[in-house]
């Protein structure tokens, strides 16, 4: 069914575990769409070719009796009801509730940072805290202010090439920000969009389910780098996760200071 | 009513005038031209999607030598050059062609005649409504050509971006677009004081509520959304114009960092706040956008089936219901903007809510054809091809409506497809349709049948080729406002997925669009060469139609009626109702039997039978 889906749709090849609900209602929204578009083409088409002036030359002097249109008002909006409250709410609270995030510690937690035109992605470390920061310590070697006084910060890991690496088969905890306009971290085959906005940390989460390169779309117009602001979320195996972690923490250990 | 009117002088008579039709057709003719500037914006951009990154023929010297190598190097579009005609194509579109056209010009000239009345409420306002929305656009148009360029940001303008897009001109684009978007505004608020209090004030006697024309119904709709809904844009428009001049923080937070370096302003301001402020606008012009539509096309579409409309007061009560609801929708267009449940289940439900009204407007004018006698004259093929076209348009709207699916499909082409769908293919077809029907009443003479059939046919395919593609490209998760296309995000050997058809889509819909500017050369022509070739009209009611306007002399003079008009009846009287007749206009009170009286202006009054 999935796959069927997919196809008809033309949608990207699924990645990540609530996807599949996000599909499932745009397939019965797109479903509803066509059966009402269909009827109401035919009804068209039909009375246009009946009523023609040539073969009606005398306008009827009543036009359409019973409740047929009341009954497909209701019937809309019944359907509409349905989805609405079957599907698109449960989905929306799974995602977007603060209540129904996973355990952290369970989790991946990174922070996804847009600033024109590219992508940082924060890592807490191995205490699983992320350090304090503030504008006042942003320099070259410090883009995000991270404050050298503060220990929370010194395992923090900061990757700063556009590459967002998440192990599969877990869920991940994002919390999308922005350090100069709004942009939109989106990616398409995981079912994961979300607007990047300066002075706030939006918390997002998802559970990849396959491996592989995922283009990151910035979804928003950021000024004239917009269109090429392109980012991979790469998800690896977890043991590659770990060893990633860990060469990024050699290199931050190394002689590069955030003083 | 009838003052004597003096007969003014050529200025305080076409260019100065305080007539409603003077204005009125003012209003058409500035927006029509903001129309063509609008399409022709697109069509460049439409070079650069297609093949990205390559010259621009012809036009790419022209934008070179016009506006420099800084945004036309080698007459290839810059990124900033693309997002600075993306965001004027929207405004353009929106505040100085479609609104203009379809509530300055329709309104302005046919709701005083359908209601009976020697003009606006206002005439003074409402020439100043005209001059005042003329400033704007051309604030609007001098910005293009200004160092820096026209406004980058979007129709949308979001802060921060709006503020620090151009950091070298203190006075940038954004600047003017502001600057025009106040003088757009207060136009809008002055035209929809001037409606409002007119339709209430000076109804023809007998002119009561239920049976005022649909058309004037969603006139006044529109009116109260504009009235309701413009001020909070205007100000934030000059709250962001502080924030970029003047070095506020309305919508700038604390601790921005741009280009690596922290901003030098105050912070503490919120960007959300200005994405409310600018929806509860923006949503509800979306109604103003398609309200006058309906209006047109229930009058066309009565008109042509020779039968009163199906259910006018559902008509009546779903226009009011829509103008409310359009209140409450506003911020499903931030599902994305770090929405929680209880909030983003308010703002769907009222989404849903408001489909209603429009289905059942919908419907109501479907069923409307059941038992006419349908004669397809080319406003009544434009009328008929909105049915459809709004329909693509309002059910694509579902999805984006809910939540979860938007997130799939928030800002990709799929959004614009659902929205073109419903003010190119949908409102635009309508003011067609509204051109073409009440042209030989401001003329005297009736446009060519052919060729505004011909017109119809190439819109009606080439609208579909343009469009109907974005929902696949949308799908396929290509996002818009994308200088290359979306070339960037290719299928690559290196990535799991990538766009693929929908970059092949890119160039077929750009020669789609550029034949669809080719499909109106018939309707331009035709247009300019009516206005003197034109078969001239045999009555003052070519069209053997019920409402007001149509019993006025050809074209209406100052003051518009003969004589004062009293309403005796609904405003869709058709059917049979005799032998040889089929309609009953609103003023008569005699036997439907009756002759009726014929009015060419410059000759007395005559009286002479309507034959069908």
């Amino acid at each position: 069914m999935q796959d069927l889906i997919i196809k008809l749709l033309h949608l990207p090849p699924l990645a990540s575990e609530h996807g599949a609900e996000v599909d499932r209602l745009l397939f019965l929204v797109h479903l509803l769409m066509v059966v009402l578009f269909v009827g109401w083409s035919a009804f068209f088409l039909y009375t246009l070719w009946r009523y023609r002036q040539r073969k009606h030359p005398r306008p009827d002097a009543v036009g359409v009796r019973g409740h047929l249109s009341s009954y497909l008002e209701v019937g809309v909006a019944g359907a509409e009801a349905l989805l609405l409250i079957g599907l698109a709410v449960p989905i929306w609270a799974r995602t977007a509730s603060a209540g129904n995030f996973p355990k952290p510690e369970e989790s991946t937690v990174v922070r996804i940072i847009g600033r024109q035109f590219n992508w940082i992605a924060r890592y807490p470390g191995e205490d699983g805290v992320f350090g304090r920061g503030d504008v006042k310590f942003v320099s070259q070697q410090n883009p995000l202010g991270l404050d050298p006084d503060d220990p929370a910060g010194k395992d923090d890991i900061i990757v700063e090439n556009s590459e967002v690496v998440v192990p599969v088969g877990k869920p991940v905890i994002a919390y999308v920000s922005s350090l100069d306009v709004i942009h939109g971290f989106s990616v398409k085959p995981l079912r994961v969009s979300y607007d990047a906005i300066p002075g706030l940390s939006n918390p997002t989460w998802f559970t990849p389910t396959h491996e592989g390169n995922f283009l990151i779309t910035c979804s928003q117009l950021c000024g004239n780098g917009h269109f090429s602001m392109r980012g991979l979320l790469r998800v690896v195996k977890p043991e590659e996760f770990a060893a990633f972690l860990k060469e990024k923490r050699a290199a931050a250990a190394g002689p590069v200071s955030y003083e | 009513m009838h003052d004597h009117h003096a007969p003014p002088g050529f200025w305080r008579r076409y260019i100065f005038s305080t007539d409603h039709k003077v204005v009125g057709i003012q209003y058409g003719l500035t927006a029509l031209v903001f129309l063509f500037i609008g399409y022709g914006l697109m069509a460049l951009m439409r070079w650069q999607l297609a093949y990205p990154g390559q010259p621009i023929p012809i036009f790419g010297k022209l934008l070179l030598a016009v506006l420099g190598p800084d945004l036309a190097d080698r007459g290839i579009m810059s990124p900033d050059l693309y997002n600075s005609f993306g965001a004027m194509h929207g405004t353009i579109m929106v505040f100085l062609a479609i609104v203009p056209l379809a509530v300055g010009a329709f309104g302005n000239y046919v709701v005083p005649l359908q209601i009976g009345a020697p003009d606006m409420a206002f005439p003074r306002l409402n020439m100043m409504s005209y001059w005042v929305y003329f400033v704007g656009g051309v604030i609007m148009l001098v910005s293009f050509f200004i160092p820096g360029g026209a406004a980058k940001s979007g129709w949308t303008s979001y802060s921060p971006l709006a503020t620090i897009a151009d950091p070298v001109h203190q006075i940038d684009g954004q600047t003017l677009w502001l600057i025009g978007m106040v003088f757009l505004i207060t136009s809008s608020l002055l035209g929809s004081i001037n409606i409002i209090t007119t339709i209430i004030q000076l109804r023809a006697r007998g002119l009561g509520w239920m049976r005022l024309p649909f058309f004037v119904w969603a006139q006044l709709v529109t009116a109260f959304i504009l009235l309701l809904a413009f001020p909070p844009l205007e100000a934030a428009g000059v709250l962001q114009l502080c924030d970029n001049l003047f070095g506020s923080s309305f919508f700038l937070p604390t601790g921005l960092v741009v280009g690596g370096r922290p901003l030098e302003v105050s912070g503490g301001g919120s960007p959300l706040l200005w994405q409310h402020l600018f929806w509860f606008l923006a949503h509800p012009e979306v109604y103003v956008l398609i309200l006058p539509a309906m209006g047109i096309v229930a009058e066309v579409l009565a008109n042509n089936t020779r039968k009163p409309l199906f259910g006018y007061k559902s008509l009546v009560y779903s226009a009011m219901a829509i103008g409310f609801i359009s209140f409450l929708v506003w911020a499903h267009h931030m599902y994305l903007t770090g929405m929680g449940t209880k909030i983003s289940t308010f703002f769907q439900t009222t989404t849903m809510l408001i489909s209603i009204p429009s289905v059942i407007i919908l419907t109501t004018l479907m069923l409307t054809l059941w038992g006419g006698s349908i004669r397809f004259n080319t406003p009544m093929l434009f009328a008929l091809a909105f049915l459809p076209m709004f329909g693509i348009g309002g059910l694509t709207g579902l999805p984006l409506g809910f939540s979860a699916t938007d997130i799939q499909l928030h800002d990709t082409y799929y959004v614009i497809g659902h929205f073109h769908y419903v003010v190119a293919p949908g409102t635009i077809f309508a003011l067609f349709a509204g051109i073409y029907y009440w042209y030989p009443k401001v003329t005297g003479r009736l446009m060519n049948d052919f060729w505004g059939k011909v017109h119809f046919a190439l819109s009606l395919v080439f609208m579909n080729l343009v469009f109907m593609p974005m929902f696949i490209q949308g799908l396929e998760g290509m996002h818009r406002r994308m200088y290359d296309g979306g070339a960037t995000y290719a299928a690559g050997p290196d990535v799991a997925y990538g766009l693929s058809l929908g970059l092949k889509l890119n160039i077929g819909i750009s020669h789609a669009a550029w034949l669809l500017g080719l499909a109106q050369v018939p309707f331009i022509v035709n247009f300019f060469w009516s206005l003197f070739r034109g078969r001239k009209v045999e009555s003052d009611n070519p069209w053997q139609a019920t409402t007001l306007e149509w019993a006025t002399p050809t074209p209406p003079p100052h003051g518009n009626f003969l004589e004062e008009p009293v309403v005796c009846r609904g405003p869709y009287e058709y059917g049979p109702v005799g032998p040889g007749r089929d309609f009953v206009p609103q003023h008569l009170s005699e036997s439907p039997l009756e002759p009726a009286p014929v009015h060419v202006h410059g000759r007395e009054p005559l009286t002479r039978p309507q034959l069908v």
